[in-house]
């Protein structure tokens, strides 16, 4: 047990304890002072300390032999009755402190706390540090569970915590009801733990994210920081010094809607390659090219704004702000009426973006504007998850769930580093490449949202393979990284998306390619064919049998099939 | 003045004169060490004892600590003292007087050392 808990307890149990010894003291003492008689009832001197001890041990435990040894006098007799209400007063004093204490919230959550840092002080596996557990995290436990990386979550509001608490994961995920911003808990949930890989902040709370991110980067510089946040300011404060990923969603699903107009096949890869793997594969939705409605100009709506203006497209800006520092066509008004968006052009647009911070205001914007443009793609900003079923129920072309993005990215991140780097380099793709690959993924992985790992070529991710490029100089090439362990002429539902060798990029390497010890390659396919691939990577005997297609014989099969060569050897 | 303070000083110096009283006295004589002046030594210095818990500082511990040790010395004088009287019928002798009385030496020498602590203790409050 933790030495805090046990001198709360201590410290606590002061008084009943000091009651307790004083209502024996005096028990003691009476019966050694007062008088007793003998078996023929003279009187007789009293009790000594040992008898009257042990009489008032057995009485006020209310066990009660009786007067033993002898009849007690009168005298005794009622000095026995003050003692027996005594010890009874002064037990149940004790056992009503105790069980209060035993209830008592405080010391609860110091027994909590306790057991959570013991918990956490012997994980023994990689594990994450997650800091804000609502809808966001629970989306990032549930993923990282599924890739077996522990989770250790901190969460200010118990109720999100009892959430997460009946959800049903493989391992269990550690829980501490406390607020990550301070740094006392961050170091609690493992900061310094030697396999803590890295710190999540995903708390609504930009400042909260804020105070995480820099602990984490002062107390432990070799952790992975990514932390979401919502305001520009914050972002710039974050990268200032050193968070390795700031998420902003706003900027993200912005930057993504203005790739996806200019360029559907790529936002159809990155869907693909970010989306939650083994869900369904999210419907396509391909956001038109022409003039744009723009409801709200908050901070999503400007930085919707920013990012579809550095694409050139056509914008125009409904506010109900009559001086906005924009350069884009302004509407004053409300989304919500007809009249505005009529006046922004909405009957030969062809997209409206409800970007308003109010879910039933967007909602309305995107309902009055479909009456009036029934061709619209209509792209709906929502704020709060409880709104789901309203947003599910009106089917937006588009949705932006802010949890969901920034759980994406989170993701991508810890699971493949190498990925971000792949979707930069695919920015610079034209779109008929990306529909070519986005096609090859659907089809290699029949309708599932696809599993992007990261391999890399040394002796602790890749054993087998490591060992025969390095130390027997073998050689081999990309292709047989494809092939089935199970049945050599088969391939693995798996696409190698990118190599990078020497800090140079080979974006979709051929099969033919030769690997080399140090390679980090990246691939997307099922999560069976993960595991199957990483037989290979791990095993020389199922290796060989994929370079080859014989089984290696065995340690005993060669000893015995030795001396049968040798006789043949023999003649020559 | 703290009255916590007053109350904890009191118990243990009460502890240490308590035991003092019952220690002095020509050690093999009987009537020179009255058992109930052990009785009251124990009493006390396990209210004493019960007073310095919960107390996390480094002398807070070591306070604790020679109580522990006061206690468990006294307790095992009253333990030889029953079993001469009561078990094994011996009485007081001479010898077992002796023993009971050093005993309650060793639980003297722990109790002077709390008493010196807590003179430490308030030296350095006065600066």
């Amino acid at each position: 047990m933790n030495a805090s808990v046990f001198f709360l307890a201590l410290r606590r149990m002061r008084a009943p304890l000091i009651v307790l010894i004083v209502i024996y003291a005096v028990s003691t003492l009476g019966l050694t002072l007062i008088p007793g008689i003998d078996a023929e009832g003279r009187p007789a001197p009293p009790m000594s300390f040992f008898h009257a001890f042990y009489f008032v041990s057995y009485t006020a435990s209310t066990i009660g032999f009786g007067e033993l040894p002898v009849a007690f006098s009168e005298a005794q007799r009622m000095w026995v009755t003050v003692v027996i209400f005594l010890s009874v007063i002064g037990w149940s004093y004790s056992i009503i402190s105790l069980l209060s204490l035993v209830q008592d919230k405080g010391f609860q959550q110091v027994l909590l706390t306790a057991r959570f840092v013991r918990q956490v002080r012997q994980l023994g596996e990689p594990f994450y540090i997650l800091c804000g557990c609502g809808e966001t995290g629970l989306l990032i436990s549930r993923a990282l569970d599924r890739d077996g990386l522990r989770v250790v979550g901190i969460e200010r509001n118990e109720a999100r915590l009892q959430e997460l608490e009946l959800e049903d994961f493989a391992a269990d995920v550690l829980l501490l009801c406390a607020d990550a911003a301070q740094p006392q808990q961050l170091l609690m949930a493992g900061l310094q733990h030697r396999s803590c890989r890295g710190v999540l902040a995903v708390t609504d709370d930009d400042a909260a994210n804020l105070a995480v991110a820099i602990a984490s980067r002062l107390i432990n510089p070799r952790l992975m920081v990514v932390a979401r946040v919502a305001s520009p300011a914050v972002e710039r404060n974050m990268m200032s010094f050193g968070t390795h990923y700031v998420v902003n969603h706003f900027e993200r699903f912005a930057d993504y809607l203005a790739q996806a107009i200019k360029s559907p096949n790529w936002y159809r890869l990155v869907d693909l390659l970010t989306g939650l793997p083994g869900q369904e594969v999210p419907e396509r939705h391909d956001p038109p090219a022409g003039d744009w409605v723009v409801c709200g100009y908050g901070r999503f709506g400007q930085a919707v704004v920013r990012n579809l203006e550095r694409h050139g497209v056509n914008l125009t800006v409904i506010s109900p702000e009559a001086q906005l520092p924009i350069a884009v066509e302004h509407v004053v008004g409300h989304g919500t009426e007809a009249e505005p968006l009529r006046q922004a052009g909405i009957a030969t647009a062809v997209g409206i973006v409800a970007a308003s911070d109010n879910d039933t205001n967007n909602l309305s914007i995107a309902m009055t504007a479909k009456e009036v443009n029934p061709k619209l793609f209509v792209v709906l900003r929502q704020n709060r998850v409880a709104n789901e079923v309203l947003f599910d129920a009106y089917d937006a072309n588009f949705t932006m769930v802010p949890s969901r993005i920034v759980a994406r990215e989170c993701l991508a991140l810890i699971t493949s580093p190498l990925l971000s780097h792949f979707l930069q380099r695919v920015r610079n793709w034209p779109d008929a490449r990306a529909a070519v690959v986005a096609r090859q993924l659907e089809e290699l992985c029949g309708n599932r949202v696809p599993l992007v790992w990261g391999v890399r070529l040394n002796a602790a991710e890749a054993p087998a393979v490591h060992k025969l490029l390095m130390m027997e100089q073998g050689a081999m090439a990309l292709g047989m990284l494809r092939r089935d362990p199970a049945a050599h002429q088969d391939f693995l539902p798996l696409l190698p998306l990118l190599l990078v060798r020497a800090g140079i990029d080979h974006e979709l390497p051929a099969a033919a390619m030769p690997l080399e010890p140090g390679d980090h390659l990246l691939f997307a396919g099922t999560r069976a064919a993960r595991f199957a691939q990483n037989l290979t990577l791990d095993n020389r005997n199922v290796l060989d049998y994929v370079l080859t297609g014989h089984d290696a014989p065995g340690w005993l099969w060669r000893l015995l099939s030795r001396p049968a060569q040798r006789r043949q050897r023999a003649p020559r | 003045m703290n009255l916590e303070k007053v109350v904890f000083g009191f118990f243990i110096v009460l502890a240490a004169t308590l035991n003092f009283g019952f220690f002095i006295g020509e050690i093999d004589q009987p009537r020179h060490h009255h058992v109930y002046e052990l009785f009251a030594a124990i009493v006390v210095n396990l209210i004493a004892t019960v007073l310095k818990f919960g107390d996390r500082t480094q002398i807070g511990a070591v306070h604790l600590s020679t109580s522990l040790v006061a206690d468990l010395q006294l307790v095992a004088a009253a333990c030889v003292w029953a079993i001469a009287v009561h078990v094994t019928g011996e009485g007081m002798s001479a010898d077992v007087t002796t023993s009971v009385v050093s005993l309650s030496g060793g639980a003297l020498f722990a109790n002077v050392v709390s008493v010196v602590l807590l003179i430490a203790e308030t030296v350095m409050l006065r600066r």
